[in-house]
């Protein structure tokens, strides 16, 4: 039987002088490779690419494996945000830097816009989550994009569990479960007709432990509302809910403040945050090691509503 | 428990290396329940999933001795599979240990299995087999054994499953795996070197020698499946060792004056950069040093020789890198190379050739004609091709190869295609990256089948050969 070694990072002990033989790469440094290499296909292959990017920390690591794939050129993409209105200002503010940083264009998909002009109604729920499809795909079809990077992950979600690395999506965006390309190997088949697009997610192998695990590593800032901090909130559905300007108490809903933080970052509406004082990214990574809940169940009010409530979304032309 | 005592636990607890696997089966052998098993065991499922199962297995009326739970539902993740109870599609599910983080491709049995397994097994290290106990080695596990040969998965795995309702009679289980054994024999599984094979007697029900040893079988003296994951070598760990360096060119970076604005914030020499070219992709098998004699391989050239000057990765200069890094490399000459070249080590790859002898596992409701035209994907190349003839397809019962015309879906089969320009093919049998190729639709881009170079034209004065 094999020894494994317990080394974190063999690229270090390939840079050793002398060293005798490069040693089985750490489960990171093989699924950082995977990703940097499916980002890279879909650049070769397709006329248009562009990354979807929120701020939260999937997009985040999707973004910072980019600039890893192309050093020392340019992110040779831009990232579109599909924005819900009802954003976390500091997410905002982080996404901006960001793009500022790396000298990125951003595109930017607005549901206020689709609202504002009739061609999409707020629900009764008060989340946007879901609205978010209509401008998606009217800025892949106004962008001409025929490429779109996502974060998602297989872990995610049943549905997402099911889901190519290269997920192509007819001329209305929409997900075909039952049709799939087979996918084979690390041969990706990009050919679309069109009118399609692919949606591409190079981290669809990643837990959510092995994306802290290399923020950490990798010394990756996130938004702050990720780590531990002061907010007021109130109960909701089991979640504790921001005060903000969409987010507001009923009547019988009491408003305290609490050490919270938050383990996705989506609409400020249906987005909750999870008690907690992990502070630091060491803290984070320790925290999710220990939960017992998955973080979409955990914190997202649009993914409870059924058991099929992605896959349903998906097949309409969602993320 | 504190954070402090957490962070103890999780410092030793850190997976480090990635392993993946798929299990073949049917659900009548038990191969959801082995799957919800593995992940219920370890502990890979959180809560809130658990409470839905739970829900769902009283819903359904979901009795037993193991609380109530269908481990099964686990696994089952579009309504179309939970409405018919059926397992559609492959699904990719996560769990760690305290060695490895795991990737598992759970490959449903039934329906287009040839074309699950096909792709389950492509990426996978292991392969784990289910057997029901009852019913030993049958027509299907003949076939799931037959793709898995054909594809040189490394490990296969053979689970005699419900070993509980067999009484765990070691008689039974002997019997079953003599004739397992029989049958990797006439398959040449386990004997050329290349696959090795173990028959593990387990209750996925249960939990026997799923993850921890089993009392109840005191004969059987082999490690419990978990046990052999996590200590089989990777595929990867097997090519970056035993190989010789084979890299696709993904893309040329040469950035001229578009560096990146982070790195020339965090003090990038500009100047140094200007003329910076380097070739990027992910090294297939082998590994390279600096100073490494390389060839290029480019359609319409002699194989150019250089050598290695620079393997960079992000900002680092690496010595030294192995299958599967993506890395980018720099070379000592000025030589035009785009992608779809393959740079490998020096004198180790044979004359490229525009005649493809391949295996065909073909994966399209489309059968496939002579005379048709294809495309083929293999490494970072696309071509045009056509299919000259079929020269046999594989029944996979018998392993025989009968004369056939066409492949239809889920056949296996082989055939003689002509490139529309010459490519470095590498026989399957040792080159499980650059010896694997795509066939794809012209007309609608879909993915026709998977395909495996056999041998090199060199090789075969008899055009029709058998496996």
């Amino acid at each position: 039987m094999s020894t494994y070694t317990t080394e974190e990072s063999t690229v270090k002990v390939a840079a050793a002088v002398d060293a005798p033989s490069v040693e089985r790469l750490s489960s990171l440094d093989t699924l950082e490779s995977e990703a940097i290499h499916i980002i890279r296909e879909v650049v070769a292959e397709f006329e248009k690419p562009a990354l979807l990017f929120s701020g939260g920390k999937d997009s985040v690591v999707m973004l910072h494996l980019a600039t890893k794939a192309f050093w020392p050129g340019k992110v040779p993409f831009p990232v579109l945000h599909v924005d819900t209105g009802h954003n976390f200002p500091e997410v905002i503010d982080f996404r901006d830097r960001t793009v500022e940083r790396l000298g990125l264009k951003l595109v930017v998909g607005s549901v206020q816009e689709f609202i504002d002009r009739g061609e999409l109604a707020e629900r009764a729920d008060g989340t946007r989550n879901p609205l978010q499809t209509v401008p998606l795909l009217d800025a892949i079809q106004k962008n001409k994009f025929d490429a779109v990077f996502g974060g998602g992950r297989r872990d995610e979600d049943k549905a997402r569990a099911k889901e190519r690395i290269l997920s192509l999506r007819d001329e209305f965006g929409q997900w075909d479960p039952r049709n799939q390309r087979p996918e084979l190997w690390n041969l990706y088949n990009g050919r679309h007709t069109v009118g399609q697009h692919v949606r591409a997610f190079p981290i669809s192998n990643w837990t959510e432990l092995d994306i802290w695990r290399y923020i950490e590593r990798e010394n990756i800032e996130l938004p702050s509302l990720y780590y531990a901090h002061e907010r007021e909130v109130f109960a909701r559905d089991g979640m504790w809910r921001a005060v903000g300007e969409v987010s507001q108490p009923l009547p019988n809903e009491d408003v305290i403040t609490k050490l919270v933080r938050y383990r996705t970052v989506g609409d400020m509406s249906c987005t909750g945050a999870v008690e907690s004082d992990a502070r630091t990214v060491a803290d984070v990574v320790v925290e999710v090691a220990a939960s017992t809940l998955t973080e979409r169940g955990a914190t997202r009010a649009d993914d409870r509503i059924s058991e099929a409530a992605m896959e349903d979304r998906k097949k309409d032309g969602y993320f | 428990m504190s954070t402090e005592t957490l962070a103890a636990g999780l410092e030793t607890a850190l997976p480090t290396t990635l392993f993946r696997f798929a299990t073949a089966g049917s659900v009548d052998d038990g191969k959801s329940t082995l799957v919800g098993r593995l992940l219920h065991d370890s502990k890979a499922i959180l809560a809130d999933t658990l409470d839905a199962v739970a829900r769902t297995s009283a819903d359904r009326g979901f009795g037993g001795e193991k609380g109530g739970i269908d481990l099964a539902l686990l696994t089952d993740g579009l309504r179309a599979e939970r409405e018919q109870g059926i397992t559609i599609d492959v699904a990719y599910r996560y769990f760690a240990t305290d060695r490895r983080s795991f990737i598992l491709a759970d490959c449903p049995g039934h329906v287009q299995y040839t074309k699950n397994t096909v792709t389950g097994a492509s990426t996978a290290d292991a392969v784990v087999v289910l057997i029901d106990a009852r019913k030993g080695v049958l027509e299907q596990t003949r076939r799931h054994l037959s793709v898995l040969q054909l594809l040189r998965v490394a490990h296969v795995i053979v689970a005699v499953n419900k070993i509980d309702l067999v009484d765990f009679s070691e008689q039974v289980f002997r019997d079953i795996e003599a004739d397992v054994q029989k049958v990797a024999r006439e398959l040449g599984l386990g004997s050329d070197g290349v696959a090795d094979l173990l028959v593990v007697p387990v209750s996925a029900l249960d939990g026997d020698n799923v993850v921890d040893r089993s009392e109840r079988t005191p004969w059987y003296t082999g490690p419990a499946l978990l046990e052999v994951l996590e200590t089989l070598p990777a595929a990867d760990e097997l090519e970056a060792e035993l190989e010789s360096f084979r890299f696709p060119v993904q893309l040329v970076i040469r950035p001229q004056g578009a560096l990146a604005p982070d790195a020339v914030a965090g003090g990038l020499d500009v100047e140094a950069y200007r003329d910076y070219r380097a070739y990027a992709g992910q090294i297939t098998e082998g590994s390279v040093k600096v100073g490494d004699e390389v060839s290029v391989i480019s359609p319409g050239h002699e194989p150019r020789t250089t050598t290695v000057i620079g393997i960079d990765f992000a900002g680092q200069s690496l010595d030294e890198a192995a299958a599967p890094q993506s890395v980018a490399v720099r070379l000592a000459d000025e030589i035009d190379i785009a992608r779809g070249d393959t740079i490998a080590a020096a004198g180790t790859v044979r004359e490229s050739t525009a005649d493809l002898y391949a295996s065909l596992a073909w994966l399209s409701p489309k059968p496939l004609r002579e005379g048709q035209k294809v495309l083929v994907k293999h490494g970072t190349r696309t071509v045009q091709a056509l299919v000259r003839n079929v020269t046999g397809k594989l029944d996979l019962a018998t392993f025989n190869v009968e004369p056939a015309s066409n492949l239809e879906l889920n056949d296996i089969g082989h055939a003689q295609l002509r490139l529309s320009a010459p490519l470095p093919l590498e026989n399957y049998l040792h080159h499980r990256r650059t010896g694997a190729f795509l066939v794809i639709d012209p007309i609608d881009g879909n993915t026709l089948a998977a395909g495996l170079v056999k041998d090199h034209p060199g090789d075969h004065e008899d055009e029709r050969y058998v496996i």
